[in-house]
């Protein structure tokens, strides 16, 4: 815990740094650098840093174009436009022949704040995770964004990162290890289990602390590995605690909720309450009062605890 | 200073083109589906292309330092297949299998499948941006293969060709030669009723490429404007090749309704009668 970063920084700093170590790390982006970071490693290493201009489409074509020659492109732009205006370039020109680029995008979900609805994605988990072959990570903070950044240099294949704009606190420690497919578990309990991911984590935290006052235990899991997801993990809270609070700054169709969802269902349907946003767009404002008026916040997710430990069966 | 096929080159061309057409009128009669007019109106450029110029060894289909093709304009991948076929990469009895369950052959190039295949393809408009990455990344590497990317007419409609058409000029990509397969008919109609990419050079000319125009089905010609490429410094180059749709069998060329249809069994009997009486 302690000082506040964005995840975009983190990477900007992660990617510079990688760019060091790997040769074969090269930086694509479509005129947002100052605002993605990529530009810090565009400073260290501009041989190896290209700006496409406007040109989302073209953007995903010529990072799979290097991918196919051996490089590894990973590629900045908005979340928007990285999993919108070029879906299908991500679709057929990267998922479909597997090649190895990484889509690190950033100012994702409600938190662009000010910019409004057109530039906030709060789609692009869920229509990252329906593509075959692509590998989606949302960090939590800082350190997660490093680990997932490095982790995605080494994996050879798409990978989709979902970064922030704003500054979030840390979450974790220097000792942190992420894994790939696996859930880290930041609060043991015995009551619930709150389950989420990226800007959402810290806030989970802190309902966490709050429920004890309130006699309620709960387990908090950063689910930063969206897909593959800790089916286990997900398994054994269900098991251990009985009901799942799910959080994510995203569309409460297709993103986090809906893949702890399906695993729970096929596996072991206990209730579920699920925080996101409720299937509308949303609007100009500062992150702090669109998480408030959007009920993404730490009071939120205690409501949502209680609500879900009282659907629980009488045993 | 063109260098000039030698006779004997010219004449190999021929049965390998006439081959390649034998083959794409087969394959797509036997699927009962696809793309034979377009297939057919490239051949000569894929047979001058993998018989006389690429440096591609179908024993090392992956090599780093191999020249690429990119077939941008993906559903003409009947010609891609049968000039791989006739390059060694796959047997040519497998051409039968085309777009049939479990087969290699997809109804649009998949690379992680056939070997030669450079690249995915099949949704218009991508081609070219992978081109430019390859294209940039033996620069990068200062490898000295050259990349190749074939697209068509009616593809240039898509706007993702146009912001490949700026990227590959501005970081000087010399070592791509693009061509447009120019036969003026897209699958509604002629391209100029449909939505007019009209002019085609002129419009290649202004986003900074070196531009040659030639007749798509003269073999000198097209080797000569891959050779004129080669000499161009900090430019990519389009070579405009004007082409015929289902060229090398009367009934289809220049015919829309050929696009994308499959001849019958008596029609790709004629047919194969009509190509095999072609001069080599």
């Amino acid at each position: 815990m302690g000082k506040e970063l964005a995840t975009r920084e983190a990477y900007g700093l992660a990617l510079k740094d990688l760019g060091d170590r790997n040769k074969n790390v090269v930086v694509l982006d479509a005129d947002l650098s100052k605002s993605t970071k990529t530009n810090v490693f565009a400073k260290a290493h501009p041989d190896r840093f290209f700006n496409v201009g406007i040109a989302e489409q073209n953007l995903m074509g010529v990072a799979a174009g290097l991918a196919a020659a051996g490089k590894i492109p990973f590629v900045s732009t908005f979340a928007m436009f990285a999993t919108g205006r070029a879906f299908e370039q991500v679709r057929n020109s990267i998922c479909y022949p597997e090649l190895n680029v990484k889509i690190a995008a950033t100012h994702a979900g409600l938190t662009v704040g000010e910019d409004g609805a057109s530039h906030q994605s709060i789609e692009d988990i869920a229509i990252m995770r329906v593509l075959p072959n692509m590998t989606v990570i949302v960090p939590a903070d800082a350190t997660e964004t490093k680990q997932a950044i490095d982790f995605a240099a080494e994996y050879k294949g798409p990978v989709y990162i979902r970064l922030g704009r704003s500054a979030v606190p840390n979450v974790f420690g220097e000792a942190y290890e992420f894994r790939i497919g696996k859930a880290a578990l930041l609060t043991d309990g015995t009551d619930v289990t709150i389950i989420a991911c990226g800007v959402m984590v810290a806030p989970a935290r802190h309902a966490a602390e709050q429920l004890i006052s309130q006699g309620i235990s709960a387990r908090v899991l950063d689910m930063a590995s969206i897909k593959p997801i800790d089916k286990e993990a997900i398994i054994a809270a269900a098991r251990d605690t009985g009901a799942i609070v799910t959080c994510e700054e995203h569309s409460i169709i297709g993103g986090l909720g809906s893949a702890v969802a399906e695993v729970l269902v096929e596996n072991t349907p206990v209730p579920v309450e699920r925080l996101g946003v409720m299937d509308t767009f949303g609007e100009s404002g500062t992150p702090g009062d669109l998480l408030k008026k959007y009920n993404l916040t730490e009071e939120a997710i205690v409501a949502a605890a209680k609500k879900v430990v009282s659907r629980k069966p009488i045993k | 200073m063109s260098q000039k096929l030698t006779p004997q080159q010219l004449t190999e061309l021929a049965r390998r083109a006439k081959s390649i057409r034998g083959n794409i009128v087969r394959m797509v009669t036997e699927a009962k589906s696809g793309h034979p007019g377009g297939s057919l109106s490239a051949a000569d450029i894929l047979t001058v292309l993998y018989f006389a110029e690429m440096k591609v060894d179908p024993a090392n289909p992956k090599d780093a330092d191999r020249d690429r093709f990119v077939l941008s304009k993906g559903h003409a991948a009947p010609v891609l297949y049968a000039t791989l076929a006739e390059k060694g990469y796959l047997p040519k009895e497998e051409l039968l299998t085309l777009r049939k369950i479990n087969s290699r052959l997809q109804g649009h190039p998949e690379m992680k499948k056939i070997p030669g295949v450079d690249m995915s393809t099949g949704s218009l408009g991508q081609g070219l941006s992978a081109a430019n990455g390859m294209a940039l990344a033996g620069k990068l590497d200062a490898r000295d293969y050259r990349v190749y990317a074939l697209l068509g007419d009616g593809e240039l409609e898509e706007g993702q060709v146009w912001e490949a058409a700026m990227f590959a000029p501005h970081y000087k990509l010399d070592n791509l030669t693009a061509f447009v397969d120019f036969n003026g008919l897209q699958i509604d109609g002629p391209i100029s009723e449909v939505m007019s990419p009209l002019p085609i050079p002129e419009k290649w000319q202004a986003f900074g490429w070196n531009v040659i125009v030639i007749d798509g089905h003269d073999y000198n010609a097209i080797y000569d404007a891959v050779q004129a490429a080669k000499n161009v410094k900090d430019k990519p180059t389009m070579i405009v090749a004007k082409t015929i749709k289902g060229k090398g069998v009367c009934q289809m060329e220049n015919v829309a309704e050929w696009h994308g249809k499959a001849p019958t069994r008596e029609e790709c009997t004629t047919f194969l009668a009509e190509l095999e009486a072609m001069d080599d």
